[in-house]
């Protein structure tokens, strides 16, 4: 570079000779150097300025582009994360409690048309009613010709049915994929499981809703997506069901009964094992609602859960168990039987006349309702219905169906001295069996309450006390007395040492008063009796067993084979080994002198 | 010396293009494989549903036992009932193996010797 000089010497010289100051020119050249640096470093700066200027444009335009582009385009997957799992059906299966299926999800189509894409709608119309026979095909060509751009021809259609479908060839006829509910053991556990159908529907999706029993309690659960497809496991046994379900069938149609109810319940862990309620229905192809008439004639009425009904001399087993408990009596303790027994108007009356007075095990074994009665009014009506109460009879059950909150026992209006007589035999409160299945487990399984629950446990819940472990295993024993000598004689299972109380209870007619001919016989039962593992509980509605002269309805004759031959078919594949029942002790008596 | 970085970088610019674009090849294609697999997944998964639902129905109580019936004669499958249950005591122990003959006694001599 070349500088020009401060000092030029030529012009130093020649200020030199003119005598002028020559640091003029110096000054002078100093400052318009200085100038020039100015102006250049002005430059640079301006530069500068700019280029940052524009970088910070760029980064913004990026951003504001960057954000308006996501907000304005549609999310996707990321691709490359490796996930696996997650692309998983949308509800969740139901499990057996071996882990069996119950429900699980089936991709299936569903079918709508698209009238402008459609080229002879006359022909596809009639092309389509021969495959769905059920359609209409008037109505068919009414909405393909009208204004309608698009219309639901079927929700679920088969393999089959989708390929006759695209033989039709017509393009206005498309499908969109669904996720279907499919049951595969049809009516086995139908009350159990509910139902499921179509909540929102889009054209290629649609969200499956349970509509009833755990699939509507448990909506939420199968549907959760962060539990990914986690299956829902029940305390059911698939094969205990079915052997239960088949013994029941036929019980119901030999003794020519309307309906029938079954409640197998582990007596520790409140488990149910076991819970068919006929007649029933299929869940893949759920019937509709009864609008009119009796709710419990159609067979989506779980009788198990939702049929409250006086269940009759079953209730005998609480009142004594609660007056050992309360020391009022022991087994062997005489109580007046003497009849009839009056209570202002009404009288309370026994099957046969069994003399004055019974040891408190025979009014059990024998069924006195006097005896009852006498016994329950010494216990009093608040100590009476608290008991109940600690036992669940007097709630509805906190068992996982969606219908159960509404099954709340039916109590007398005013709970009077006389309202406890009755309900000490089964008279005046109504409840469903699954009610006394849970009641009959908490004071026979040693004496701790359990809940009715449908999902599979972890070993035993034991809940707050409600009678002695002694109480609970005389109670027992009362119980294997009736099987042995009483009125369950038929109840005898070799090897499973049955203990069980039997219930007739006259229906009420609908207004008032009782028909003379019409039943529910309950037997609720344990076994086995000395080291109890399981509570049967088997209602037949209107039963009549005619082999003899005289129909008979008693439950000794109606419930109980029906329930010893379940006993018979489940307990081996319960795990249960038969056992010859041990003995008291003999030898040794407690004498005094 | 100057221009040799100048090349050097340019060169080097020139590397770094050709890397990044078979990068970016490399993985579009490994995106479509994942993609593809993902499909089949989902695909594999929808068929094994399909095929427990269709265990399950055809492993229903129902068609078993109606099953059993019909190849009675074959099978001879009845329920299970409470005497099929043993007892450990009632498995016999095995017998015990008879030891080796050593001093045979000649029987039927001494019968000839001795009428």
């Amino acid at each position: 570079m070349i500088r020009t000089p401060l000092r030029p010497l030529t012009q130093i010289l020649k200020a030199r000779e003119s005598g002028e100051n020559p640091d003029v020119i110096e000054r002078e050249n100093i400052r318009a150097r200085h100038e020039i640096m100015r102006d250049k470093s002005r430059m640079r700066a301006e530069g500068r300025l700019l280029v940052l200027g524009v970088i910070f444009a760029c980064a913004f335009a990026v951003i504001g582009l960057r954000m308006g582009a996501l907000a304005a385009s549609e999310p996707h997957e990321p691709r490359a994360a490796a996930t696996g799992a997650s692309i998983t059906a949308g509800r969740a299966d139901i499990l057996d409690r071996n882990g069996r299926i119950l429900a699980t999800n089936l991709t299936t189509h569903a079918l709508y048309a698209q009238p402008p894409h459609m080229i002879d709608k006359a022909r596809a119309a009639r092309e389509l009613v021969a495959i769905f026979p059920d359609l209409d095909e008037g109505k068919l060509v009414r909405q393909f010709t009208g204004s309608r751009k698009f219309i639901w021809i079927r929700k679920k259609i088969s393999p089959e049915q989708m390929q006759a479908v695209h033989e039709i060839g017509d393009p206005g006829l498309m499908f969109g994929s669904r996720e279907m509910r499919l049951y595969p053991n049809g009516k086995l556990a139908a009350h159990i499981l509910g139902g499921a159908s179509f909540g929102r529907e889009g054209v290629q999706s649609a969200e499956v809703i349970g509509t009833a029993g755990v699939e509507k309690t448990y909506d939420d659960f199968l549907r959760d997506p962060t539990l990914d497809g986690q299956p829902l496991q029940l305390s059911i046994d698939m094969t205990i069901q079915a052997a239960t379900r088949e013994v029941l069938w036929g019980g119901m149609k030999l003794m020519n009964a309307k309906g029938a109810a079954a409640v197998l319940m582990d007596v520790h862990t409140g488990e149910v094992i076991s819970m068919v309620s006929l007649p029933d229905f299929d869940p893949n192809t759920r019937p509709r609602v009864l609008t009119e008439g009796d709710a419990s004639d159609s067979p989506l009425f779980n009788r198990a859960v939702q049929g409250v009904y006086e269940l009759g001399s079953v209730f005998k087993i609480f009142a004594a168990a609660q007056a050992l408990e309360t020391g009022l009596v022991n087994p062997s303790t005489m109580v007046n039987t003497k009849g009839p027994l009056r209570w202002g108007k009404f009288r309370i009356r026994d099957f046969h006349n069994y003399g004055a007075q019974l040891s408190m095990t025979d009014v059990i074994v024998k069924s006195s309702n006097i005896g009852t009665a006498n016994v329950a009014v010494k216990i009093g009506v608040k100590r009476q219905r608290e008991f109940l109460a600690s036992l669940g009879l007097l709630e509805a059950t906190p068992v996982e169906l969606i219908e159960a909150a509404g099954a709340k026992p039916l109590l007398p209006p005013n709970w009077s001295e006389l309202s406890t007589m009755t309900i000490s035999y089964g008279h005046g409160l109504s409840t469903s069996p699954l009610h006394l299945a849970t009641a009959y487990s908490s004071v026979l399984n040693g004496g701790y309450r359990v809940k009715p629950t449908l999902m599979r446990q972890n070993g035993p819940r034991k809940g707050a006390p409600v009678v002695s472990e002694r109480t609970s295993a005389q109670a027992r024993s009362m119980l294997r007395q009736v099987v042995v000598r009483g009125t369950a004689s038929f109840g005898e299972v070799e090897g499973y040492a049955v203990g069980g109380k039997t219930g007739t209870a006259d229906k009420p007619k609908p207004n008032g008063g009782y028909y003379k001919d019409k039943v529910v016989a309950t037997f609720a039962s344990v076994f086995p009796a000395h080291d109890p593992k399981y509570v049967l509980v088997v209602t037949l509605d209107e039963p009549v067993e005619t082999s003899g002269s005289k129909p008979r309805r008693t439950a000794g004759w109606t419930s109980v084979p029906v329930a010893a031959e379940i006993i018979r078919r489940v307990a081996p594949l319960l795990g249960l080994r038969p056992e010859v029942e041990p003995l008291h002790p003999t030898g040794v008596t407690l004498t005094s002198n | 010396m100057r221009s040799f970085f100048y090349v050097l970088s340019a060169l080097a610019i020139i590397g770094l293009a050709f890397w990044s674009y078979q990068e970016n090849y490399k993985t579009r294609a490994s995106l479509k494989e994942v993609s593809a697999l993902q499909n089949q997944i989902g695909l594999a998964r929808e068929k094994l549903a399909v095929l427990r639902a269709e265990w399950a129905y055809l492993n229903r109580p129902e068609r078993l036992r109606e099953l059993a019936e019909i190849n009675y004669d074959r099978l001879g499958l009845l329920p299970l009932s409470p005497e099929q249950f043993g007892k450990i005591d009632q498995v016999a122990f095995p017998a015990p193996e008879l030891g080796p003959v050593t001093n045979p006694v000649d029987v039927s001599a001494d019968l000839e010797a001795n009428p």
